[in-house]
């Protein structure tokens, strides 16, 4: 038999049948869609995460010292000769700690980082206003301060904090700069720090312990040969003694990150997946009732000369036409939750196309897999007792 | 119609039985039969309800096997046939006429009649002319598209009429084809049937009724399973 007949027949069989086929595609329907919806947003949180990742600059390479009491740490010479390398463009140590700040009867404890000139090309800062830590301001020790918005906005409110004398720890700093706002990032924000010379911050702490140097390689296929050899220059510094740092480069951050995100996606995915798998098997269950149902009619179609594959072809396609059909309306409305979705959440939400791809075959799939057993049912039938049936 | 060679055997019967077994019981519905029809035939066979005349009916309509015996239709043996090979000789070679007309009531006249041609395969403008050609010759040519359940039970078993000579078969059968109607509409179903074996069907009816077998230019009785000429 042809097969534009069997799916002829199929369909008409579906369109007698209305509300019984609407409300076994709906499940499918749903399920297409909270597969998409569910994927998508999971997928417009990595790229979130990503593109925030990628805005603290791409070649960027970050150690982490570790290093154990004054014989473990590093000096400021050190740590600017790490930088010294045809593959590494731009190095700042640093110093964090936290501290008192003060301006008239304000006081807020925030982080202090010390740096050196390259910081601000490294991070990406952008300044609101004055300037940053020059060198000079470095050899000299002087005491200047670039500060985070909300650190400007905490302690000045609407006064121009520019020239403004705050005190850190009791010590007087001139506010030589303010930073725009970074926006909320998952890297520590620098909305609420306050930058001051690294060299100053010695005299100021009277430690000379850097706990971090940022690096950033010349190019971004150097980032690997840029970062070899900053491991074997702390090797040699630090004996090798491997756990006193740590490296981190921004495409292990990306892969680290993209990974958990996948994870998540998929696990939002399989979640939903569920709810397709229940469709199906709200498909199983209408096709046994029909083929229940139409038992006299396959023996009919049986003893005018239908074989056990017309009968069989004639159910999957049914079976696959409501999965089908549910799947493509599921693509749909997926589409628009995702878009509504991304709409309300401020974020990027677009169905990939392998996510429409894989959603709409795996309905397939299950209309094809929970098909088969009542179809299989149907063309089993034996010829007389299926005419026989009342 | 083409005009087919006398004198052959369109089925061919021997020692057949059929064998049910209920329990411990065993019920033999078909009893040692043999039994020869000849191309042309008209053959009625009668017999009261349990003498086993439709279950004679569905094995000769190879719905249904039989336990022991052999059954040649038209030269072909049954028993060495599987399901698909039944079902492409019940599509050629027989047409049926139920008592209670068997049409699926969700197609109209034409997509009835059109049914037996889909599962053979003929080509759709084909079956739809041989379709309107079929219901025309039982007089329906103004109902085609009705449904079933808008004709009344003679017209719907003259659809059942057209459909059973859709694929131009050499065996007609026809198990109780006016049990379900009225007198009149009987009689008109009956000319039909006569008619069809005047231009060279060979024709096997079921019934219960003596006055319908008797039409038959050859009646076989049936009773417990065992064949009575």
């Amino acid at each position: 038999m042809a097969l534009m007949q069997a799916i002829k027949m199929s369909l008409k069989s579906i369109i007698d049948n209305k509300l019984r086929s609407f409300l076994t595609m709906l499940g499918i329907v749903i399920g297409v869609m909270s597969v998409i919806g569910l994927v998508s947003l999971g997928q417009g949180a990595t790229e979130g995460v990503t593109s925030q990742i990628k805005s603290m600059g791409s070649n960027l390479i970050m150690v982490s010292i570790m290093g154990r009491g004054m014989d473990t740490s590093l000096s400021y010479s050190q740590a600017m000769s790490i930088g010294d390398s045809p593959y590494i463009s731009q190095i700042s140590p640093i110093m964090s700690a936290n501290a008192y700040a003060k301006y008239g009867d304000q006081s807020y404890e925030e982080n202090i980082s010390g740096v050196n000139e390259n910081y601000m090309a490294l991070r990406n800062l952008k300044l609101r206003e004055g300037r940053f830590i020059l060198s000079i301001d470095n050899d000299v020790r002087q005491k200047v301060a670039v500060i985070g918005s909300n650190v400007a906005s905490d302690l000045f409110g609407f006064t121009d904090p520019l020239g403004k004398t705050i005190k850190l720890d009791g010590n007087n700093f001139t506010v030589v700069g303010v930073l725009a706002s970074g926006g909320s990032s998952i890297s520590n924000s620098y909305d609420d720090s306050i930058f001051i010379p690294i060299k100053t911050m010695f005299v100021f702490q009277r430690n000379r312990g850097i706990t971090q140097i940022y690096l950033s390689a010349t190019e971004e296929q150097y980032v690997n040969i840029a970062q070899y050899h900053v491991e074997n220059m702390l090797n040699t510094i630090f004996k090798g003694d491997k756990n006193a740092y740590r490296i981190l480069n921004q495409s292990d951050l990306l892969s680290t990150v993209n990974s958990v995100s996948n994870t998540l996606s998929m696990m939002l995915g399989g979640i939903a997946g569920i709810a397709l798998i229940v469709g199906g098997i709200g498909i199983m269950n209408i096709m046994l009732v029909s083929v229940t149902e139409r038992t006299r009619e396959i023996g009919i179609r049986k003893a005018l000369g239908a074989k056990k594959k017309d009968i069989l072809l004639q159910f999957m396609i049914e079976s696959l036409t409501i999965s089908g059909v549910g799947g493509i309306v599921g693509v749909i409305f997926g589409f628009i939750a995702s878009y509504l979705m991304g709409h309300f959440m401020n974020m990027a939400v677009s169905p990939s196309i392998n996510t429409i791809i894989i959603s709409f075959s795996f309905s397939l799939l299950i209309g094809l897999f929970f098909g088969m057993y009542p179809a299989n049912k149907a063309a089993g039938l034996k010829p007389i007792d299926a005419l026989r049936y009342e | 119609m083409e005009n087919r060679k006398e004198n052959r055997n369109v089925i061919t019967i021997k020692n057949l039985s059929k064998i049910y077994k209920m329990g411990d019981n065993i019920v033999k519905a078909l009893d040692n039969i043999n039994l020869t029809v000849d191309e042309g035939e008209f053959v009625s066979i009668v017999g009261p309800s349990g003498s086993g005349k439709s279950t004679l009916m569905n094995i000769i309509g190879c719905l249904d096997v039989m336990t022991e015996g052999e059954y040649y239709l038209n030269g072909n043996d049954t028993r060495k046939l599987n399901e698909n090979k039944l079902a492409e000789l019940r599509s050629s070679e027989i047409g049926f006429i139920f008592q209670s007309f068997n049409l699926l009531q969700k197609l109209s006249a034409l997509e009835n009649v059109e049914l037996p041609m889909i599962y053979k395969g003929i080509p759709a403008k084909e079956r739809y002319n041989r379709a309107v050609e079929l219901l025309t010759m039982v007089g329906l040519e103004k109902r085609i598209h009705h449904r079933p359940t808008e004709l009344s039970g003679g017209q719907q078993q003259r659809v059942a009429i057209a459909r059973a000579l859709a694929n131009n078969p050499h065996l007609i059968l026809a198990d109780e084809p006016t049990g379900n109607l009225d007198s009149q509409s009987g009689k008109e179903v009956m000319k039909i049937i006569k008619e069809l074996n005047e231009r060279g069907n060979t024709i096997i009816l079921i019934t219960h009724d003596i006055n319908v077998a008797n039409q038959a230019k050859r009646t076989v009785k049936i009773m417990d399973g065992k064949i009575y000429e």
